[in-house]
């Protein structure tokens, strides 16, 4: 018996003319805009988001209604920035969720400016994604045509411009005030926190930042209601979630599946497990800045945000990257550092000089040429970098490459001893 | 005052280490904003520019469009370019010189007309990206109107191991279809259209390929 999915997100996502008006029309899109412009006040559409317990889906896991509720009325310009910047190594979910269903995203942004009093919205989308960005910008154009953007939504006396700005290539531009700084034309280096973007963001004003599939998660929220969403999922995380399957499955994709749903089951059943006879030996259960999980630790827990904290890693985007028993956890460390060593923006030391060097000794390492003291000084320099910048770039490659010397510190002696490296015993 | 605030200019009877000036006097004048009638723009590309800066709050916004606009006019972020974008934006070239040269796909040096960028991040790698990659620079072989380089996640593990091709994501490439790609690229055919992102279906709905039942959707 294999287990479904549970579509919410993806419904009618098989549908070709869903990304276009019509087709998003004819299962009653738009509704919910027309429901919490017409019918709703802010302050309703805010709470019945908080009440959902809705949490971003982009990483950090945060209260999404908590998050807008931190803007400060008044008559202060307020900006809305979809986070569509989607570079995490494993995630895929945002890219698919704008893809079939752009409309359903459009929507979401609008009753989340109903909600934040925002009158202007971004889709910060990054540069490669140059199909969905050329979806998004059709779909957008439909939108102000049937008047869901624009001047007078509906008739009401709100306005929203919404602009799809495409990013140029680099992933710390999905931090959220480089985000900001990118869009307000610069070179995407992180901020100072506080102040934090809900108080002073884009061009210094308040400032709502939600992830893609957040921000999609809005609409059947206000058309069901807060109990309705809180059916899904668990206590704690609440709703379903499109989860990225990748590595070394047979049948890697995008599954959407109720938060808490057992991993085991969307490694195996839903993406088919490694096959071959191979074995799961390790996965990355939140992209590649979550701490790994041996197959030990991690296949039997639910897939929830809390019980993966629990195990010591995290959910963060809900992208799952599997290795089977045939892949070296030490060139897996390389590779992952080196993604950081490439994007890190170089503002802060720890992050700057830790990826370099961490890239540095783990080459060592598989090329025969390191000491043996270098693990114990790999593991050293990444907890050194954790907590110690502005953003977590740095910190999220420390994690994953820490909880690796840590779980494999024999893989990692063997794979020095045979490049040709005594390590001591 | 001490030497450094102006080197032979303070007491010239002092004697001056050669270390604080040499290379460090300003061998020309601080580039300025460039005026429009000194950098000869194209009009589409300068009315192309104006939108786009009559799309934000504030014009500065416009800088990651406007070099995205320079570099499909001219290949590559060109120093005319730039300070073409610099006059229209009524910034410093300096200025988006600095923002062009952070980002992966703005390109401060010339490259060829199609671009190739093999994904070689971890789900790719674990899928052979390592010799993809090789196989496309061995396709390309040289061919400066191809410019073909690894490139960090493109957020499509789904595909892995996969290619970008002028902006477009193709997947799971076997090594030898580089060739093929290649081949239809130089003869201006329709590159790969069996292996085109926009034409898979989602992976629950794959059917012969190995999907699997979906017992029922969610009601909303």
């Amino acid at each position: 018996m294999q287990m479904p999915e549970t579509r919410v997100l993806l419904k009618h996502a098989e549908d070709p003319e869903l990304r276009t008006l019509a087709g998003y029309k004819r299962y009653d899109g738009y509704g919910a805009l027309e429901k919490a412009y017409r019918q709703m006040e802010a302050e309703e559409v805010l709470k019945e988001l908080e009440d959902s317990g809705l949490r971003g889906r982009g990483g950090a896991g945060f209260s999404m209604g908590k998050k807008a509720s931190f803007l400060p009325r008044g008559e202060m310009q307020k900006y809305l920035c979809c986070n569509a910047d989607e570079s995490e190594p494993g995630a895929f979910k945002d890219r698919e969720l704008m893809q079939r269903n752009p409309h359903q995203l459009i929507e979401g942004i609008a009753i989340a400016a109903l909600a934040a009093d925002a009158g202007h919205a971004f889709i910060f989308i990054r540069g490669e994604y140059d199909l969905q960005a050329d979806i998004l910008d059709a779909a957008v154009a439909e939108a102000y045509e049937a008047g869901y953007l624009g001047e007078n939504i509906l008739g009401t006396r709100r306005d929203l411009e919404l602009v799809v700005h495409r990013g140029a290539g680099a992933y710390i531009c999905g931090e959220e005030t480089a985000l900001l700084d990118a869009l307000e034309g610069k070179r995407g280096n992180p901020r100072l926190k506080p102040p934090f973007p809900a108080v002073q963001g884009l061009y210094g004003g308040p400032t709502l930042i939600n992830n893609v599939e957040t921000l999609s998660n809005v609409p059947r929220i206000v058309a069901h209601g807060a109990e309705w969403f809180r059916g899904f999922g668990t206590e704690q995380s609440p709703g379903t979630k499109v989860v990225s399957v990748s590595g070394c499955v047979q049948r890697p994709g995008n599954y959407e599946v109720e938060l808490g749903v057992p991993t085991r089951e969307l490694i195996y059943e839903l993406a088919g497990g490694p096959g071959g006879g191979r074995e799961v030996k390790a996965f990355y259960p939140g992209g590649s800045s979550s701490p790994v999980l041996t197959a030990e630790e991690g296949l039997d827990l639910p897939y929830s945000f809390e019980d993966m904290a629990a195990a010591g890693s995290m959910l963060g985007s809900g992208s799952i990257i599997v290795a089977d028993d045939s892949v070296s956890i030490p060139h897996m460390a390389l590779r992952t550092a080196r993604f950081y060593h490439h994007e890190s923006c170089g503002k802060c030391t720890p992050c700057r000089e830790g990826t370099n060097w961490t890239v540095k000794m783990l080459e060592r390492m598989v090329h025969g040429e390191a000491t043996p003291m270098d693990l114990d000084i790999v593991a050293s320099v990444q907890e050194n970098i954790i907590g110690h910048c502005l953003c977590v770039l740095g910190d999220s490659m420390a994690m994953p490459v820490g909880a690796m010397v840590r779980k494999f510190r024999g893989e990692f002696e063997q794979v020095m001893a045979e490049a040709g490296t005594a390590v001591a015993a | 005052m001490s030497p450094v605030d102006g080197p032979g200019v303070s007491n010239p009877n002092l004697p001056v280490d050669p270390a604080l000036v040499e290379g460090r006097v300003p061998d020309r004048v601080p580039e300025q904003v460039p005026e429009l009638h000194e950098v000869d723009c194209p009009p589409d590309l300068k009315e192309h520019i104006e939108t786009l800066m009559g799309r934000y709050p504030d014009r500065k916004s416009a800088s990651i469009p406007a070099l995205w606009a320079v570099q499909r006019l001219y290949g590559w972020c060109t120093p005319e370019g730039i300070r073409q974008a610099a006059a229209v934006m009524r910034v410093t070239p300096a200025y988006l010189e600095s923002v062009a040269s952070f980002y992966d796909l703005l390109h401060t040096e010339p490259v060829g007309t199609h671009k190739v960028a093999v994904c070689t991040n971890i789900s790719c790698w674990m899928r052979g990206a390592d010799e993809l990659l090789e196989a496309f620079r061995s396709a390309a072989g040289g061919d400066e109107d191809i410019f073909v380089t690894g490139f960090e996640c493109l957020g499509a593990c789904d595909i892995a191991p996969m290619v970008s091709i002028d902006e477009r994501y193709f997947g799971p490439l076997e090594a030898a279809e580089a060739e093929t790609a290649i081949e239809q690229l130089r003869t201006g055919k329709d590159v790969l259209p069996e292996k085109a992102l926009e034409k898979r279906p989602l992976a629950g709905d794959a059917g012969s390929t190995g999907g699997v039942p979906r017992a029922g959707d969610a009601d909303a």
